[in-house]
């Protein structure tokens, strides 16, 4: 005979947390989304106002600059691409969701990992907390953005950050950790303070590593934005959920070359800065 | 005489134990136990025990052991790099192990600066912006720091090379920007652990002899670390023995060399104390200048000032020694209106055949500087020893 052992209701402590939080706190996600929806709106009708060919030779300009000229071509191209498929505006969607979401990302994430190299206790209450946040299924956080803030891009947002933050924190952490010994006690020996020692040496010693970070969480970044077309974020993954819906494959590998594009070109645009820095 | 000179670092009971019960480990070291003792009882590393001596001012002080003797411990134990379990270092009428963090970085600002056996400069920063790095964090106006920085360069022999970085460095140039980096800073001690160890012998020899030469113009107070007994007998004022931690014997390279404390100092000196083979003739150099007989005190003070020697030797046709002449006597001499040289010849001053051990030659040069001559079974003049060259030989033998 088997024992009857109750099922834990995980799943109900959970919801009740959530909606306890979002009752609770309906004044400040409200301001958060209002606040983030504003940042989305302008920033995507600054770049839609762009005509397609500046920005373009923007990019490609920047491209020049930072990883030279065969980037800059393969910039053209693949944005050529796009904006020939009709791709261009929900590119520039998903472009701005990437943009903002990685800056709270790496907002957020740098004071984190300082101090998470800094103190040991710090760090090992850490790592596993970002353990979690990498290995839950991208779209768990999904739903309960929806709650907080709502379906549209400041859940999908939300939702990126969460996602995409962790190497970020990670890299910082462990490019300062990274710091030779030697260094810290020449910094020591000669009398600097926390401060001095953090600015002067581990943070810019560490900046490379930081930088891969930052690639890293860029690049989780758009893999975020692109499955939150499902709780109705714009852009290209909006493309893709319309042309599964539909049952219309070539839509959805169009859709699906555009992104691959998209991210091919932050990459190597963020890898650029990191080899820039070692250079010098 | 030592003690009189003025000091500049005071340290007494100083220990580390390396572990989480120090207390446990030292009273047991009260007990007599050794360090290796402790170690198998408590698993704590008795680093150092009970060290006590003076820096006096404006010399440089070498600290010599074997590796793990716990030299480093000791020199980052002065500027509290590692925190000492026990004991004081009065610097300037404070006790580092009790100054406040803030205290603390001041007194680092003041009076250390150190130099790293892996040179440990900032990859990130030029030459001359690692030059700066000890001001800049004292907030010292750009173009002081900037001059300052760039007179510290000269010193070493860096002009030109400011805007380069570290790692377009050589292995000797790396270590002169760590030295130059330690001297823009302008503090009272400069701190060397094992500085040369990681150049190679010639350049080595360089540096040593540089530092030598920065040291005599600037008389900064220097705690040298080597494990090098070469390193140590040619460039130390006084030398202090570690061995496992403790001190085993303090004082000047001939006072080491002659007088070795116990076995320990011994063995150390033996592979160096080629002495015992080495003999006269190794560190002989030639007569600069000697006097005839028949010379008159006039044109043997001449011949003194000419070479820039304070007394002569007297030979006869053979070059066979008869004796010395001194400068003073000389002088007085000519005032004397005295003519022949025969009355101010003397035989009081030391006299080896070439094959004199040179260990033996350590003894001789107490009293008067005069060199020792060297001389032939039939009494020709062959040569001369001066006390320098003596360490200088045994310290370049010991490298083979
Ligand atoms: N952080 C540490 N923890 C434990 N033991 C240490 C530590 N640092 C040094 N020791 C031990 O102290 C002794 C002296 O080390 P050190 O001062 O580095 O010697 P040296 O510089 O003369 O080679 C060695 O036995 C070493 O293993
Ligand atoms: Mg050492």
């Amino acid at each position: 005979m088997a024992i009857e052992f109750p099922r834990i209701p995980l799943g109900q402590w959970i919801e009740g947390g959530l909606n306890w939080l979002t009752s609770e706190y309906s004044m400040v996600t409200r301001g958060i989304s209002r606040f983030t929806q504003t940042g989305i709106n302008g920033l995507n009708e600054g770049l839609m106002w762009l005509p397609e060919w500046a920005l373009m030779a923007v990019i490609a300009m920047l491209c020049w600059r930072m990883a030279g000229m065969r980037l800059a071509i393969g910039a053209v191209a693949g944005l050529a691409l796009i904006w020939n498929l009709g791709l261009w505006n929900p590119m520039i969607e998903s472009l701005t969701l990437v943009v903002i979401a990685t800056l709270v990302a790496v907002v957020i994430a740098l004071p984190v990992g300082i101090a998470a190299a800094l103190s040991e206790r710090l760090y090992r209450t850490i790592m596993p907390v970002l353990d979690f946040m990498q290995t839950m299924p991208a779209f768990v956080y999904l739903i309960p953005a929806i709650p907080f803030f709502g379906i549209g891009s400041v859940s999908a947002i939300f939702a990126t950050v969460i996602f995409s933050m962790p190497p970020a924190i990670r890299f910082t952490t462990l490019g300062i950790r990274q710091v030779p010994k030697e260094l810290i006690e020449a910094a020591d020996a000669f009398g600097s303070t926390r401060r001095q020692k953090l600015l002067k040496v581990q943070l810019p010693l560490s900046l490379p590593t930081i930088m891969a970070g930052i690639n890293q969480t860029i690049m989780l970044a758009l893999s975020m934005v692109v499955i939150a077309a499902m709780i109705g974020a714009d852009g290209l993954g909006n493309e893709v959920w319309r042309a599964i819906q539909r049952l219309r494959p070539g839509d959805g590998f169009e859709a699906g070359i555009a992104v691959v594009i998209l991210a091919m070109l932050l990459d190597r645009l963020t890898q650029s800065f990191r080899k820039e820095r070692k250079q010098s | 005489m030592s003690e009189t000179r003025p000091v500049k670092i005071k340290v007494r009971g100083l220990s580390k134990v390396f572990g989480s019960q120090p207390k446990k480990a030292l009273e047991l070291r009260d007990q007599g136990l050794k360090r290796s003792a402790i170690l198998d009882k408590t698993s704590q590393t008795l680093g150092l025990s009970n060290i006590g001596f003076d820096v006096y001012e404006g010399e440089l002080l070498v600290i010599m052991g074997l590796s793990g003797s716990g030299k480093s411990t000791l020199i980052r134990c002065l500027n509290r790099l590692i925190e000492p379990s026990e004991g004081e270092i009065v610097i300037d009428g404070e006790n580092i192990p009790e100054l406040s963090d803030k205290s603390l970085l001041e007194c680092r600002r003041r009076h250390f600066s150190m130099v790293f056996q892996n040179f440990a400069l900032f990859p990130h920063r030029t030459v001359q912006q690692n030059a700066e790095y000890g001001l800049e964090i004292r907030n010292v106006d750009k173009d002081e720091r900037r001059q300052a920085a760039r007179n510290a360069l000269k010193q070493v022999g860096l002009e030109g090379w400011e805007d380069a970085y570290p790692n377009q460095l050589s292995g000797g140039m790396q270590q002169r920007v760590g030295l130059a980096r330690a001297l823009a800073n302008d503090s009272s001690v400069l701190l060397m652990d094992e500085a040369f160890s990681a150049l190679d012998p010639l350049i080595r020899k360089d540096m040593q002899q540089e530092l030598l030469e920065l040291q005599h113009r600037m008389k900064k107070t220097t705690v040298f670390i080597t494990h090098d007994l070469d390193e140590a007998l040619s460039i130390g004022d006084r030398i202090i023995l570690l061995k496992d931690g403790e001190i085993v014997q303090i004082g000047t390279p001939e006072e080491i060399l002659t007088a070795p404390a116990d076995e320990y100092v011994e063995r150390f000196i033996e592979g160096v104390d080629m002495s015992r083979i080495l003999t006269a003739r190794s560190a002989m150099r030639p007569v600069r200048a000697t006097a005839r007989e028949d010379d008159g005190p006039r044109t043997v003070l001449r011949k003194m000032s000419e070479n820039g020697l304070d007394s002569i030797y007297v030979t006869n046709r053979e070059r066979r020694l008869l004796g010395l002449v001194e400068g003073e006597v000389a002088d007085r001499a000519v005032k004397d209106g005295q003519q022949g040289i025969a009355s101010l010849i003397h035989q009081d001053f030391p006299c080896v055949s070439p094959d004199e051990p040179l260990h033996n030659l350590f003894a001789m040069f107490s009293g008067k500087s005069f060199p020792i001559a060297v001389v032939d079974y039939d009494k020709r003049l062959l040569g001369v020893v001066v006390k320098g060259a003596v360490l200088a030989q045994l310290a370049e033998s010991g490298e083979h």
